[in-house]
């Protein structure tokens, strides 16, 4: 017998389906925070080597995370949230990746100077002020991804901006912070961390809360994301830039969407974010509408686990037969404000469960039923032994939750906080996004930190800036990438490649090899340390990014010369990426690979033809067989071209004659 | 200079000072601040003592705080004015007459503090109300009594303070406590347990001491956790000795009670720094309780009985020896007055041949000089090499196992009982809280070495 106590009266649009000015009347508002891991070689506050990942683990070792006096004597949301959940922290740790700072046993080294300099010009692209000193920041995490509970963290530029679609928006702040762990699971009251990328560079681009459509938020991410990479100076791949989106609608909270790994997941997901916030205030003003109030609200609960012990839901029965403890808990006059849907495929009720499954720890899903679920689960009697026990009345809501007793106590409580929330609207937290994103769905994640839980390293002494340093990163900052991309045009890059030239951290060389060496093909170098070197990369597993600028352009110059052929370079660049001290010309003599002159190729030619005899055949495969022969000697060494037209020559154009009698018998 | 006293400018000096003045802004004041370099926001900040005279420092709307330059400020608007206010949230400490009586002594440095977040000051808290708003833990263990002594650092501590805290532990005990804790730096906290155990005799209670490695201002600080288990010890365990209480493996699993008189803090700044030389440790203690790894400790008795004795003679040192060591060094400790020399001699008690003669002459001006190892585990044995008896008929006395600090420290008390020679010998060599135990257990050195496969095992997987 369904019946609706709570009157929300509104579906949800599907993303796609509305225009910027819809956007507009929502008062949508959305802030970015991009994350991207500078290029360094060592890590930011210790020397440890920077970028290398690996599963693989030599140790654990077990931490706990205690609020600091202020979290317990103010009651700040996440402080106590995270000390309510009582974690026990597992840290992995890979010898050659990890040492005693990182494990919080020794205090940091000085700030990584590099990753400084690479800090200071990116503040120069996104036209930032640059502060006169840094001061390291601690900024308090107590989840555990950070084993000292903070994150060190610096401003280096503010007050900046970036054009998006010919729209000036504000950059708020350039942070340079340290890198989290990574974490591995979370499950019931143990949290496991990889810590390989912990303390890793990164810096961090805050924009202000401007932008108006979820497309824009994409395009800015986007533009944000090929500013940094144009630096040359940050890492690229899996994990090395990550987004937080802040959100809100009029009326609404700032949300944040926390670890957003593709910018093309973003504007989906930031829409759907926005309309959870008016169902959620629309279900407020319905709540408050049916004479609810926060002052009056006062969520009870109890145990009831004789009451249910004949429950033959399967979830709660095995609950049930392994011990668990089961606790109602009453919503007065709630009714079924449960089903209000928040996002696709999510009631109110899933922001309940969230809650309890990260705070009381209760992660077996589904961690609770309640009486006006559409599908109820529950025998009809089993509530209607409820319902008395807890002196419940018809338009209360009455939720039901197992556990062991002490987490279900905290989720009882749980249960209630947050239900009394949907009175007074949208709750400050941060979101993760759900499965692999596309859906658009999020869930709660963490209470939303306030400014609070910032405060000076006592560490570390302040960092002056000299101005000579600043201008010295200026000046290595060319241009920014849009007037490098007419750069490229002019010169004669293809069109296909000027972005990735752009992004490329060879394109400094790139320009070098230009100008030292007049006449080259502008595209085949250009294609050479992008596509080229990735595709070695990536399909031959080669470590191209071994290879220096010095060993490539003494390469370039080679090729250049003639004294080296792409046809042997793949090989050369593999000998130099596991050979890092050699020079070019070694490496060729190392390889044997020396340059044929015609004579050799033309008294080569004159062999093969004596061992294969004249022969009269004159079809295409004798061509490949007498061109496949002589590149076997000379591959590498002389321009397959050139061997081309000497054999041509010398059997008297064989390979003309050759097509000519293709054609006629394809005909 | 009387200037930095002023509040108005807390910790601004020189031209900046001068430029905050004449722009009319001080410390707290709400700032725009018009620089060559751009326009910053938000609230002026004292500056830390020991930075540079030449940058303001603001705290931005987002929590950060960022230095400008002095010399490219052209104007600074003031638009309001914010003093941060910090007080310690208090609460009364529960009393439960069921529950064990402890007093915790302060010597200085934090147990327990609050962040003032917008100047990063530590606040420390001390009184039982701020303790018990910091570290509720601590009502459900026992009554608390707290008494702040001191407000030193660690190495600051000396013999005046011992003196002292070794009388109010006796108090404490004569007035009925049922436990004590000492809150202390870590630095020098293995100096202060070995007088203590020498000062303080035959408790009839725990004596704890305690500290932090991690300042107790940050979340993954280990005061409280270590604080919880110290009181634990003093309010519950049956172990009536002189000890310390502090982090036990690097993981957060337990907190190790270590012998006053054979602990040293091994690593500058590990939580688990702590060690037992040379014995194993007395007991591990978590929220559950005490286990005892030894059990040839003095037990927790009900009389107030305890011998409180705290001579003290400062005129000794340690001398640390090096190969190539000169005479000149010990020469000048004997014409300044020294009465008492512990060296750290190499290998089971050692040093060169040149400074035969100056040990001689200590001899036979009357200063006690004792011979350790900087080996740290093992005894000193001088029968084993010729140089060993030479030393010994110039006079050096072998100390057993005894630590080096902790040799110094006993001489010191030694020195302050007598000057004659037979009985400084008898005083040191008669061991009153292990200070020399008769025989090392075979698992007494253990230093597991990292790299070799068992031990990474091991480490791997018992999280140690």
């Amino acid at each position: 017998m369904p019946f609706l106590l709570v009157e929300v009266s509104m579906t949800i649009p599907p993303y796609g389906t509305l225009s910027p000015d819809d956007y507009r009347a929502l008062g949508f508002r959305s802030g970015l925070e991009v994350h991207q891991q500078l290029f360094t070689q060592n890590k930011l506050f210790c020397r440890c080597p920077a970028g290398r990942y690996s599963p693989v683990y030599h140790a654990e070792i077990l931490r706990h995370m205690r609020p600091t006096l202020s979290e317990l004597g103010e009651y700040d949301g996440t402080a106590l949230m995270e000390f309510k959940t009582k974690k026990e922290i597992i840290y992995r740790l890979h010898r050659d990746t990890v040492c005693t700072y990182e494990m919080d046993d020794a205090p940091p080294f000085l700030l990584d100077d590099e990753a400084l300099d690479h800090a200071l010009e990116i503040a120069h692209l996104l036209n930032c002020n640059i502060v006169g000193e840094l001061h390291i920041t601690r900024k308090q995490y107590l989840d555990g991804s950070i084993p000292t509970g903070f994150q060190r963290t610096t401003i280096v530029g503010t007050d900046g901006y970036i054009l998006v679609g010919g729209r000036r928006i504000g950059v708020r702040q350039l942070g340079l912070e340290e890198d989290a762990c990574r974490e591995v699971s979370d499950e019931g009251h143990v949290r496991t961390y990889l810590t390989d990328r912990l303390s890793m560079p990164l810096v961090e681009v805050v924009t202000e809360p401007e932008l108006t459509t979820p497309e824009e938020v994409a395009q800015a991410n986007q533009v944000i994301r090929f500013l940094t990479r144009s630096s040359g100076k940050v890492r690229t791949g899996a994990g090395a830039g990550r987004q937080d989106v802040n959100v809100s609608v009029a009326g609404g909270t700032r949300v944040e969407i926390k670890g957003v790994c593709r910018i093309p997941l973003i504007p989906a997901l930031v829409h759907y974010e926005a309309f959870r916030q008016v169902t959620l205030l629309r279900l407020r003003d319905g709540l408050l509408a049916a004479g609810l109030s926060p002052d009056t609200f006062h969520p009870r609960h109890k145990e009831v686990t004789r009451a249910v012990y004949r429950a033959t839901y399967p979830p709660l029965r095995a609950a049930l037969d392994q011990g668990a403890r089961v606790r109602a808990v009453v919503l007065p006059g709630f009714g079924d404000a449960m089903n209000t849907m928040t996002q696709p495929g999510r009631p109110f009720s899933s922001e309940v469960s969230d809650r309890v499954r990260v705070i009381a720890c209760l992660d077996r899903l589904p961690n609770l039923i309640y009486r006006h679920m559409p599908d109820p689960g529950l025998d009809p009697s089993i509530w209607s032994r409820v319902l008395p026990a807890m002196a419940a009345e018809e338009g209360d809501g009455l939720v039901l939750v197992w556990g062991n007793e002490q987490d279900v106590r905290t989720a009882a409580e749980e249960i209630g906080i947050r239900c009394a929330e949907a009175l007074v609207g949208i709750p400050s937290e941060t979101r993760q996004v759900l499965g692999d994103g596309t859906a658009g769905v999020t869930g709660f994640e963490r209470i939303l930190p306030g400014p609070d839980r910032m405060y000076p390293d006592t560490d570390l002494p302040p960092i002056p800036i000299p101005d000579d340093r600043v201008e010295k990163a200026r000046l290595r900052v060319d241009a920014p990438p849009w007037e490098l991309g007419e750069r490229y045009r002019a010169m004669g890059v293809p069109e296909h490649l000027v972005d990735r030239l752009i992004l490329s951290p060879r394109r400094r060389l790139f320009e070098q090899a230009i100008k030292s060496f007049p006449g080259i093909s502008t595209a085949r170098v250009a294609h050479l340390l992008t596509a080229t070197l990735t595709g070695w990369r990536r399909r031959s597993g080669i470590p191209v990014d071994r290879v220096s600028d010095e060993q490539m352009l003494d390469l370039i110059r080679l090729l250049h010369k003639g004294r080296l052929q792409y046809e042997s370079l793949k090989e050369v660049v593999r000998y130099l990426a596991a050979h890092e001290q050699v020079s070019a010309d070694i490496a060729l003599r190392d390889l044997g690979i020396q340059p044929a002159g015609e004579v050799e190729v033309r008294d080569l030619v004159a062999q093969v033809l004596d061992q294969e005899g004249g022969g009269l055949q004159m079809d295409r495969r004798r061509w490949k067989a007498l061109m496949g022969k002589v590149m076997a000697r000379v591959r590498g060494r002389y321009p397959g071209r050139g061997v081309a037209a000497i054999l041509e020559e010398m059997t008297g154009g064989l390979h003309a004659r050759a097509s000519a009698a293709g054609e006629e018998g394809d005909r | 200079m009387n200037s930095n006293a002023d509040p108005r400018y807390k910790g601004y000096r020189g031209k900046t000072r001068e430029l905050l003045a004449a722009q009319g802004v001080q410390v707290w004041s709400d700032v725009e601040i018009h620089s060559t370099k751009g326009v910053f926001s938000g609230i002026i900040l004292p500056r830390s003592e020991n930075a540079d005279q030449y940058h303001v420092v603001i705290k931005m709307a987002s929590g950060y705080n960022v230095g400008i330059r002095a010399d490219t400020i052209t104007r600074i608007v003031q638009r309001g004015f914010r003093e941060a206010h910090y007080q310690i949230p208090e609460r009364e400490f529960p009393r439960d007459e069921s529950k064990p009586n402890v007093v915790l002594f302060g010597t200085g440095g934090t147990i327990a503090s609050r962040l003032d977040y917008r100047t990063g000051a530590v606040i420390p808290a001390f009184s039982p109300g701020e303790l018990y708003g910091s570290v509720p833990e601590l009502a459900d263990i026992c009554n608390l009594r707290t008494e702040k002594l001191y407000s030193v650092f660690s190495e600051n501590m000396g013999p005046q303070q011992w003196v002292g805290l070794a009388g109010k532990v006796g108090e404490a005990i004569r007035q009925g406590a049922d436990g004590v804790v000492i809150g202390h730096g870590t630095d020098t906290m293995h100096h202060t347990a070995a007088i203590l155990s020498f000062m303080v005799q035959n408790p009839p209670i725990p004596v704890v001491m305690v500290g932090s490695q991690r300042s107790s201002d940050r979340p993954s600080s280990d005061a409280a956790s270590n604080l919880v288990n110290a009181t634990l010890t003093a309010a519950k365990s049956d172990i009536a000795e002189v000890m310390v209480c502090m982090f036990g493996p690097t993981s957060d699993l337990y907190d190790l009670l270590h012998q006053g008189t054979r602990v040293r803090k091994m690593h500058s700044s590990y939580r688990s720094t702590f060690r037992t030389i040379g014995d194993v440790p007395l007991a591990r203690v978590d929220r559950n309780g005490v286990k005892p790894i030894r059990t040839d400790y003095n037990r927790r008795r009900a009389d107030r009985q305890v011998t409180i004795d705290p001579a003290f003679d400062d005129r000794v040192s340690i001398v640390y020896y090096y190969p190539g060591m000169k005479p000149d060094i010990i020469e000048s400790l004997i014409d300044n007055g020294y009465k008492g020399i512990v060296i750290a001699g190499t290998g089971l008690g050692h040093v060169n041949q040149p400074l035969y003669p100056v040990l001689k002459r200590a001899r036979d001006m009357g200063v006690h000089v004792f011979m350790t190892v900087q080996t740290l585990w093992g005894y000193v044995q001088m029968y084993v090499y010729e140089t060993g008896r030479d030393l010994m008929d110039l006079g050096v006395i072998p100390a057993g196992n005894m630590l080096p600090e902790v040799a110094y420290m006993k001489l010191c008390w030694a020195l302050g009982h007598s000057h004659q020679r037979e009985e400084v010998q008898r005083i040191m060599l008669t061991p009153i809280a292990r200070e020399i135990t008769l025989r090392e257990p075979h698992d007494g050195y253990l230093i597991l070495q990292g790299g070799l496969p068992e031990v990474e095992e091991f480490i791997g997987r018992y999280r140690r």
